[in-house]
């Protein structure tokens, strides 16, 4: 997509092979594409369907009666504020336990720090679905269950390994001579960390914290476990409540929660886009 | 690393040791919330995954306060279970199936396609591929059942080419979910090839080209060989995620008919919560949690040069 594989196809383009080469890679890029977009129209046309069904398909009467009817405080407001309270938490607490990680571990290379390290990316990969039989036990144990607070910690826990490696890789990346100058004016490490580096990393921070809000506010499974008083469950739980417990689906209203639920991710992705300006900014991120 | 002032500089005498160990301390307290959060939340878990699989908890009952110790009963129940053999090849199929073959193979073909298509094409292709990568996880699973389901889309769309499509979650549930996992996960590996393959020197392919390299030699011989690495980690990590799906197969088939398309995490899930053998369950997520151990490693030993 780069300017010069534009310019240097059109170079080949003048020859038949070339262009030949350009219309089937257009033509099955766009094949491609529909098999992909038709899903997620199915989503955008029922929602706007006053007979919805399973099968993408252009309305007969076109309406926003889905999603007037769903907004509800306990069917939308209170699942929505649920789930913002989780993601910013769980985002918060992120923030602010792998900032005060990552700083020995950019800073002072102890021999500790190496192996933490390493744990740390042993822990970004494993996968936490398979931990949640034992996460009940535990929280059973703990008599956790049910609790915000406690599936808060917990999902800021599971984040916390790649927040860590981001956070740290981010802080490298900000020179140490800065802080030297303030510890030449007898600033400690930690007034250090606030007034210097934390300003100098905010778009990083940014990064993190986008990432990790992001991942709590899709998170089905993890409150699916822990959370089961209704007053309590987010979005993702509460959707599923809603699609399983209605014998007859409505399935113009569920489409229509699934695009309310869905925008805020989607809008932050696009945030992010925008201001990186570099459309594989987070994939470079989840790289380390 | 950077370098720190006085770190690991060797003084003399006791009380400045005590002193430099002192100052070590406090430089690493920072680290303890995160220390103290992964030990209880992460570790935790894991250890009593590997304790609770020698128990018989269940999920409410007597048993669920005072569960027994019973050595590897769960472990030599589980190795006789053929339930269990059918979900370590279910999830291989799947890993296999929808992560290393069609999330890595697709995501470079649409990378490779991009590079030789108009702009606007690419970009609506990729906002679309994307599209399914940003939905929130039950949001994706609802959208490739009403997709799957025998009155869904696609059955409308073989319908119209005159074909009758089958009950695409009853009869083949394990293609349904590999063909959802790949929409669903795709456009990681698209940005990454993306990424890599515009970091290829342009000199290097035109040289090719006028020694006379076709676009399929050019791929194979020249772009494949320098972003290998990029496609080692791209591979491990999307195994990974894909080893932790539950989410997608859970809303579309529950893991059935019966068990047939119940992966690991869909299987200990099933075995703790739904039949209320916590103990069994946590058996089967040590097994899950040793095979991505594995694959944490490996990848862990191809990015050590970043550690160090």
């Amino acid at each position: 997509m780069s300017a010069h594989s534009l310019f240097g196809g059109s170079a080949r383009l003048a020859s038949p092979r070339g262009r030949g080469l350009r219309v089937t890679a257009t033509a099955v890029l766009l094949l491609i594409g529909i098999a992909f977009v038709l899903p997620l129209a199915w989503l955008v046309l029922a929602s706007l369907d006053d007979a919805a069904t399973l099968s993408v398909r252009l309305p007969r009467v076109w309406t926003a009666d889905n999603f007037t009817e769903i907004l509800t405080p306990e069917q939308t407001f209170r699942p929505l504020w649920n789930s913002f309270v989780i993601s910013l938490g769980t985002a918060v607490l992120t923030i602010v336990v792998s900032l005060l990680a990552a700083y020995p571990l950019s800073r002072y290379s102890i021999r500790f720090n190496k192996g933490l390290m390493y744990t740390v990316l042993f822990g970004t990969c494993l996968p936490v679905t398979a931990m949640m039989v034992p996460v009940y036990s535990l929280f059973v144990s703990f008599k956790l269950l049910d609790s915000l607070a406690g599936t808060i910690v917990f999902m800021a826990s599971t984040s916390l390994p790649m927040a860590i490696w981001m956070m740290k890789n981010f802080m490298d990346s900000v020179p140490v001579s800065l802080e030297e100058a303030s510890w030449v004016d007898g600033a400690s490490s930690m007034t250090a960390l606030w007034r210097v580096v934390v300003p100098l990393m905010r778009p990083g921070i940014a990064v993190v914290f986008i990432f990790v809000f992001t991942g709590a506010w899709g998170n089905f499974f993890v409150p699916f476990i822990l959370l089961f008083s209704s007053e309590n469950q987010p979005a993702a739980v509460a959707i599923y409540n809603f699609f399983g417990l209605n014998g007859a689906i409505a399935y113009g209203k569920l489409a229509a929660f699934s695009i309310l639920y869905s925008l805020p991710a989607v809008l932050l992705y696009v945030i992010t886009q925008m201001r990186s300006g570099n459309s594989f900014a987070m994939a470079g991120a989840v790289k380390g | 690393m950077h370098q720190s002032p006085a770190c690991g500089v060797p003084t003399a005498g006791g009380a400045s040791r005590r002193r430099h160990t002192g100052r070590a301390l406090r430089r690493e307290l920072p680290l303890l919330p995160a220390v103290l959060m992964l030990l209880a939340f992460m570790a935790g878990p894991i250890a009593y995954a590997f304790y609770g699989a020698f128990t018989n908890r269940t999920m409410s009952g007597y048993k669920a306060v005072n569960p027994d110790f019973i050595g590897v009963d769960n472990y030599v129940s589980l190795f006789s279970d053929p339930d269990f053999y059918t979900s370590v090849l279910l999830t291989l199929a799947f890993l296999l199936g929808s992560a290393i073959i069609g999330q890595n193979v697709l995501g470079m073909l649409v990378a490779v396609l991009m590079r030789h298509t108009p702009r606007s094409v690419s970009s609506a292709v990729g906002a679309c591929i994307v599209g399914a990568w940003v939905m929130p996880e039950i949001v994706a699973a609802f959208a490739c059942y009403a997709f799957f389901h025998t009155e869904g889309t696609l059955n409308t769309v073989l319908d119209a080419i005159g074909l009758d499509g089958p009950a695409w979650l009853v009869t083949f549930p394990m293609l349904s979910v590999i063909l959802a996992n790949i929409w669903r996960g795709t456009a990681f590996s698209m940005m990454n090839y993306n990424a890599a393959l515009a970091e290829i020197p342009p000199e290097i392919k035109e040289s090719a080209q006028i020694d006379g390299a076709g676009a399929l030699q050019s791929f194979f011989r020249i772009s494949l060989p320098i972003i290998r690495r990029t496609i080692a980690t791209n591979l491990m990590l999307t195994t990974l995620q894909t080893l932790g799906v539950f989410t997608l197969i859970f809303v579309m088939t529950g893991g059935g008919p019966g068990t047939r398309s119940s992966i690991l995490p869909v299987l200990a899930y099933q075995e703790a919560f739904k039949f209320s053998q916590i103990g069994y369950g946590s058996a089967i997520a040590t097994v899950t949690l040793v095979i991505g151990a594995v694959f944490s490693l490996v990848y862990t030993r191809v990015l050590r040069p970043e550690v160090e």
